[in-house]
């Protein structure tokens, strides 16, 4: 692939911890802490210093053990979470020149409104689980300046029938859904608005093997279809082998190494990567 | 022997709390003001946040007019009516252009308000996000980034399920473009009395504890879609089997010798004044 156009995503420098620190870990001495852990004020230093860039059309596959900081990091990107340093830049947003953690809340919303979407590992982070699977699309289509019901659910059902949520099925609360189908009418929800950037945290974790091939096959296919970018969050290396072209790798908040997948695949440099390349085998 | 109160039953300090939250409500329509509501000698939820509105505003030249659901005779009218007959001395009227205090609970009266007026409405529940957000924290997240996708939704849903929307009363509003606001219980029928109205309304809400108010000529409109335009209750061809009113709201009556279905007057005082007029 040819990476000479601008990115879609840059981030810089992000930092998050948990905790206010202390004269023992104050700017994250990586020397004093276990892990990501300081032992004397027991502040976690989730994510530190990462910066990479996400291009038009790829999928950027980010793995580590659990608790590396993979969640973390993506909350930070849809705004769950402040950060406490670092900045993040979109193409679609102010030509790519402003800084997103320091726009105003009702802009981040705005951002996520319009340029984002994100599947999470626990669907009820996301869904409505007492509204019907149509009523959770719209949600998103209204927030993004909808007024018309019909265009809505013309929308709705479209991109339900797109993740094969049968249409009798579609007035239903996702609450009686099996968990695969949850994963595909949360997906169905991250793209209602067009998104150019997707961000899919652990969104096979906890399916059966043969629901993960299909929910895994679906963001494939729509990938290639809308050529959008995505950024998929796994600690299993199978996952991000299937999906990603890139993939950088994160340990204790940090991003250890990073490079296209086949080649981290093949030739891990970190002992971290290594032995969870090894693990793969 | 008998119980000595207060004019208007409270101390003037709690009086005053009162109105500094309602100025602060009329300063920001639309916006829900929290205040220390107080311990009534009636349940909460029995209207105890418009009784504190109207016991902080009440002075010894008011006439005050309560209504429960159109009626003025209704046994809580009655109770809250001798409450602030008892503890004010002021007068009582049922003739709405005469009041200049108006408490009521779920309707707006079908005599227009005019100027110096004002018009307390009792609020059981005052957030119009709560069906779609619990989290009281997170709805005044919601209201402060204007973020109301979940009233909207909340429109979508009846939709999908009913084919319109099925809100009978407390059809949220947008007032003065900027707060969604549950307008109260009233009908569908009211809401576009809320909008440029002459008088001042206020909205208690006394379990949960909060005020706020849509000043006079203000905005309100309540909310829709481009395909699905808010309508209200229809009484098309309809008219008071009492006094021939058309165009206000009805209650239905049955008539069980015949099995036919009348219409009369929701707002009895106003169906008596147009019954008096009559009679000359
Ligand atoms: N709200 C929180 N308060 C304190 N610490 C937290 C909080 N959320 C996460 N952490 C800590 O931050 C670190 C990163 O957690 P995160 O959930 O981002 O990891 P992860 O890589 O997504 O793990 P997993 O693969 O288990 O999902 C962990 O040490 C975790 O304990
Ligand atoms: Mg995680
Ligand atoms: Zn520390």
């Amino acid at each position: 692939m040819d990476y000479v156009q601008e990115p879609v995503l840059s981030v810089r420098n992000l930092n998050k911890q948990y905790g206010g620190g202390c004269l023992n870990c104050r700017g994250a001495k990586a020397d004093r802490l276990i892990k990501n852990f300081c032992p004397v004020c027991g502040t976690v230093y989730a994510c530190r210093d990462v910066s990479f860039q996400v291009y038009a059309g790829e999928i950027l596959g980010v793995v580590g053990e659990s608790g590396s900081g993979k969640s973390t990091l993506m909350e930070c990107l849809y705004f769950d979470q402040e950060v406490d340093g670092g900045e993040a830049l979109i193409s679609s947003y102010k030509n790519g020149e402003a800084n997103l953690f320091a726009e105003s809340s009702q802009q981040k919303r705005y951002i996520r409104n319009h340029m984002m979407g994100k599947v999470y590992q626990n669907a009820a982070l996301s869904l409505k689980m007492d509204f019907s699977a149509l009523g959770n699309i719209a949600e998103k289509l209204i927030a993004a300046g909808s007024r018309h019901v019909g265009r809505m659910e013309t929308r709705g059902r479209e991109l339900l029938e797109h993740v094969n949520i049968p249409s009798y099925r579609m007035k239903e609360r996702p609450k009686n859904f099996s968990g695969g189908m949850q994963q595909r009418v949360q997906i169905a929800k991250a793209l209602s608005n067009n998104p150019p950037l997707l961000l899919l945290d652990e969104v096979t974790t906890g399916l059966d093997l043969s629901v993960q091939a299909s929910v895994l096959d679906l963001i494939k296919t729509i990938q290639r279809e809308l050529g959008i970018s995505v950024v998929i969050v796994s600690h299993d290396l199978s996952v991000i082998k299937m999906l990603a072209d890139r993939t950088f790798v994160m340990l204790d908040g940090q991003m250890i190494e990073h490079g296209l997948t086949d080649q981290i695949l093949e030739d891990p440099q970190h002992p971290f990567t290594q032995q969870l390349v090894q693990s793969l085998l | 022997m008998r119980m000595k109160y207060q004019f208007a039953f409270f101390d003037e300090g709690s009086k005053r709390e009162i109105r500094r939250a309602t100025l602060k409500a009329v300063a920001i329509p639309g916006y829900q003001v929290p205040f220390a509501s107080r311990e009534m000698p009636i349940a909460r939820g029995w209207g105890t946040g418009g009784l504190q509105l109207t016991l902080s505003l009440v002075g010894k030249d008011d006439r005050l007019k309560v209504i429960d659901q159109g009626s003025d005779e209704s046994v809580n009218a009655v109770n809250i009516k001798e409450l602030i007959g008892k503890t004010t001395g002021i007068a009582i009227t049922e003739e709405t252009g005469e009041a200049t205090l108006i408490q009521s609970r779920h309707r707006i009266p079908e005599i227009p308000l005019h100027a110096g007026q004002i018009l307390v409405l009792q609020v059981p529940l005052p957030e119009p996000l709560r069906y779609f957000e619990p989290s009281e924290y997170e709805t005044k997240k919601l209201h402060a980034e204007q973020e109301y996708s979940g009233a909207w939704l909340m429109l979508f849903e009846q939709i999908m399920k009913y084919g319109h929307m099925s809100t009978g009363a407390d059809h949220p509003v947008l007032v003065h473009k900027r707060y969604v606001m549950a307008p109260s219980p009233i009908p569908r029928f009211d809401n576009s009395k809320l909008n440029d109205s002459e008088a001042l309304i206020l909205l208690g809400a006394g379990r949960e504890k909060k005020i706020y108010a849509v000043p006079p000529h203000t905005e309100v409109v309540s909310l829709d879609f481009e395909d699905f335009p808010f309508v209200v209750e229809p009484f098309q061809g309809v008219s008071c089997r009492l006094c021939g009113a058309r165009g206000v709201y009805m209650d239905e009556v049955h008539d069980e010798e015949t099995g036919e279905t009348l219409y009369q007057c929701n707002d009895t005082s106003y169906c008596l004044q147009r019954l008096n007029e009559k009679r000359g």
